[in-house]
């Protein structure tokens, strides 16, 4: 940690995050973009094949966690049984923006992603912020936005943050066509529950503080093939991107869920590197997480005065946002030690009932995004 | 088969002559050698179990001669009679390849990757197959089985398998046999150097129904292949 070569590093990255954020125009209004992060439980990878019908079946997950809310297994329908009717052919507008936002959304996005880039499988895919799992949380409150958000103000802020784009009106014929395409995925689902695979895997803090030298290594030696030495991602000989870029001014702005280190280690934990799903540690995947969330990006649309008072108002120790991976590091160590102290005296006082609760009690009030 | 055994290694006498006698090879002698089998609009020879390298990367090109040559392509390991590796699967077109790619300079593999690159991906001839078969390969190929962790093909050979330069190469218009030839190689082990282990991680979870499904399939998007393009 205290080699010359890493606090060069360390000014590197502040000064691309200072860059970036300097370039902000003022304020923009407040939404969220945030892939849901809610606690998520562990992946279930015990999937049945996906059927015609939906089927949808309250359960618990049979672990210690009891005390969750019970979460339901779900299959979402398969493509066949989209309806050859005005209802089916916006389910299928909708799946196309989905995919294709760069060509069925243009005018929303700002940068070279599409929807399925985050959301696997065209938003089907467990602990990868699936839809149908998105689709039956709201309306909710979310202190990201410190409102009661609906599933269209959720995905304005996809398009506000993820996309780097603007957000497209609640009865614009995209917003209608992805409604109704996360509305049919969700079918047969119950509401107001959260789902088996919602959001994107919580994953547990690492052994030892992420560190962008060892990100960079597990970097070269699994992202670069897909997204480039300089993760600027790879065109298709059509001009589109094939694979997305993972920061520069083609990739998701500084108030995307995705800039959070931890959101990101929980993303590419299971769904990278694709085709070898799962197969890095956790901690290889808090390492390149904080490597590839330490580059430039387009900047937070919400930055107000200067990057301190946004990021003190926006942003977490989960991030990168104003702060150097030394001084965010540091902070992680900090905030472990006091877990640790407490967790102990937790321990010694009571007895294995309170130990137990480490989950926060999801409901009521629960809300998909805690943070930013 | 016995017949085809013949004329590759007849042909890859030819060409081991040819760069002994005339001393190092031109670039133009260089394709001329891989054009007597896999074209010269690089479509491959299907009965022949030739693949197509029209458009593939030149990235890719020079990768896998490279690997012929120092043996990367192929796990290491002795055939024996009655193996059918040694008569005719993946083994048998591997070792022959390796004489090949051991008669080319880098200037050989340099312009053979170029003459191929800059190829139209072409048209096949249609094979008769089994919708059925064509549906179940189109499924893999379009949505991969996500429960079974199994990847779309499109999703990192591009979209109607037209590939990604440098290292994805088009799978579209390539003959059913070499795919499926490909993707066994890669399940059971034979073929091992694929970037990272991709194709293996991938190979492995297909069954051979799917194999040969897939393969099938990719066969059939015979046009229009852009993936080696500059």
């Amino acid at each position: 940690m205290k080699k010359p070569v890493q606090y060069l590093f360390y000014m590197l990255a502040l000064g691309v995050i200072t860059t970036s954020c300097a370039k902000q125009p003022a304020t923009r209004t407040t939404a969220d973009t945030l892939p849901v992060t809610a606690p998520a439980p562990t992946q279930d990878t015990s999937g049945s094949a996906r059927t015609a019908a939906p089927a949808a079946s309250v359960a618990g997950r049979g672990e210690a966690d009891s005390k969750k809310p019970a979460t339901a297994k779900f299959v979402p329908p398969s493509e066949s049984a989209i309806p050859k009717n005005e209802f089916g052919e916006s389910v299928l507008l909708g799946k196309k923006i989905f995919m294709n936002t760069q060509q069925y959304a243009k005018r929303y996005v700002g940068n070279g992603l599409n929807c399925a880039n985050c959301h696997l499988d065209n938003g089907r895919k467990t602990d990868s912020a699936p839809i149908w799992a998105a689709y039956v949380l709201y309306p909710a409150y979310r202190a990201k936005t410190g409102q009661i958000d609906t599933i269209q103000s959720r995905i304005q802020g996809c398009f506000m943050y993820s996309m780097n784009g603007t957000a497209p009106a609640f009865d614009s014929k995209e917003m209608t066509a992805l409604v109704t395409y996360h509305y049919w995925l969700a079918s047969g689902a119950p509401t107001r529950v959260k789902m088996t695979g919602q959001g994107f895997l919580q994953l547990p803090k690492p052994a030892k503080s992420p560190d962008l030298a060892r990100g960079e290594d597990v970097f070269k030696n699994n992202c670069v093939i897909c997204h480039g030495a300089n993760g600027e991602g790879t065109k298709a000989a059509s001009g589109e991107y094939a694979f997305p870029p993972l920061w520069g001014k083609d990739s998701f702005n500084w108030g995307a869920g995705m800039h959070r280190i931890d959101t990101a280690a929980g993303f590419i934990k299971v769904n990278m590197p694709y085709g070898r799903f799962g197969t890095l540690s956790d901690q290889e995947a808090w390492d390149v997480a904080l490597f590839m969330n330490s580059h430039e990006r387009p900047g937070d649309p919400r930055f107000k005065d200067s990057l301190e008072a946004t990021r003190d108002k926006n942003h977490d120790e989960n991030c990168l946002y104003g702060r150097t991976p030394g001084q965010l590091a540091a902070l992680l160590e900090k905030k472990a030690a006091k877990k640790a102290e407490a967790d102990k005296a937790k321990a010694r006082e009571s007895d294995d009932k309170a130990s137990k609760e480490r989950t926060t009690p999801l409901w009521d009030g629960y809300s998909p995004a805690t943070a930013h | 088969m016995r017949a085809v055994s013949i004329y590759v290694w007849a042909v890859a006498m030819t060409i081991g002559a040819s760069t002994t006698v005339a001393g190092p090879a031109t670039g133009d002698v260089a394709a001329a050698a891989c054009t007597s089998c896999h074209g010269k609009d690089g479509a491959g020879n299907a009965e022949a179990g030739f693949p197509a390298l029209a458009q593939l990367p030149h990235k890719y090109f020079i990768k896998q001669i490279a690997d012929f040559k120092s043996g990367a392509r192929t796990r290491t390991r002795d055939l024996h009679v009655g193996d059918s590796e040694a008569s005719e699967g993946y083994g048998y077109y591997v070792s022959f390849m390796k004489s090949v790619a051991k008669a080319l300079s880098a200037e050989d593999a340099e312009a053979a990757a170029r003459y191929f690159e800059g190829l139209e991906r072409p048209t096949l001839v249609p094979v008769a197959a089994d919708p059925a078969v064509i549906a179940r390969g189109k499924q893999l190929a379009v949505n991969g089985d996500w429960d079974r962790e199994i990847p779309p093909c499109f999703k990192c050979h591009a979209v109607d398998g037209r590939g990604v330069a440098p290292s994805f190469p088009p799978i579209s218009g390539q003959h059913a046999a070499y795919t499926e030839r490909q993707l066994q190689a890669w399940k059971t082990g034979s073929r091992t150097n694929d970037p990272q282990k991709l194709m293996k991680a991938t190979a492995e979870k297909l069954t051979d129904d799917e194999i040969r499904s897939v393969a099938a399939y990719l066969a059939t998007l015979g046009t229009q292949s852009q993936g080696g393009g500059k």
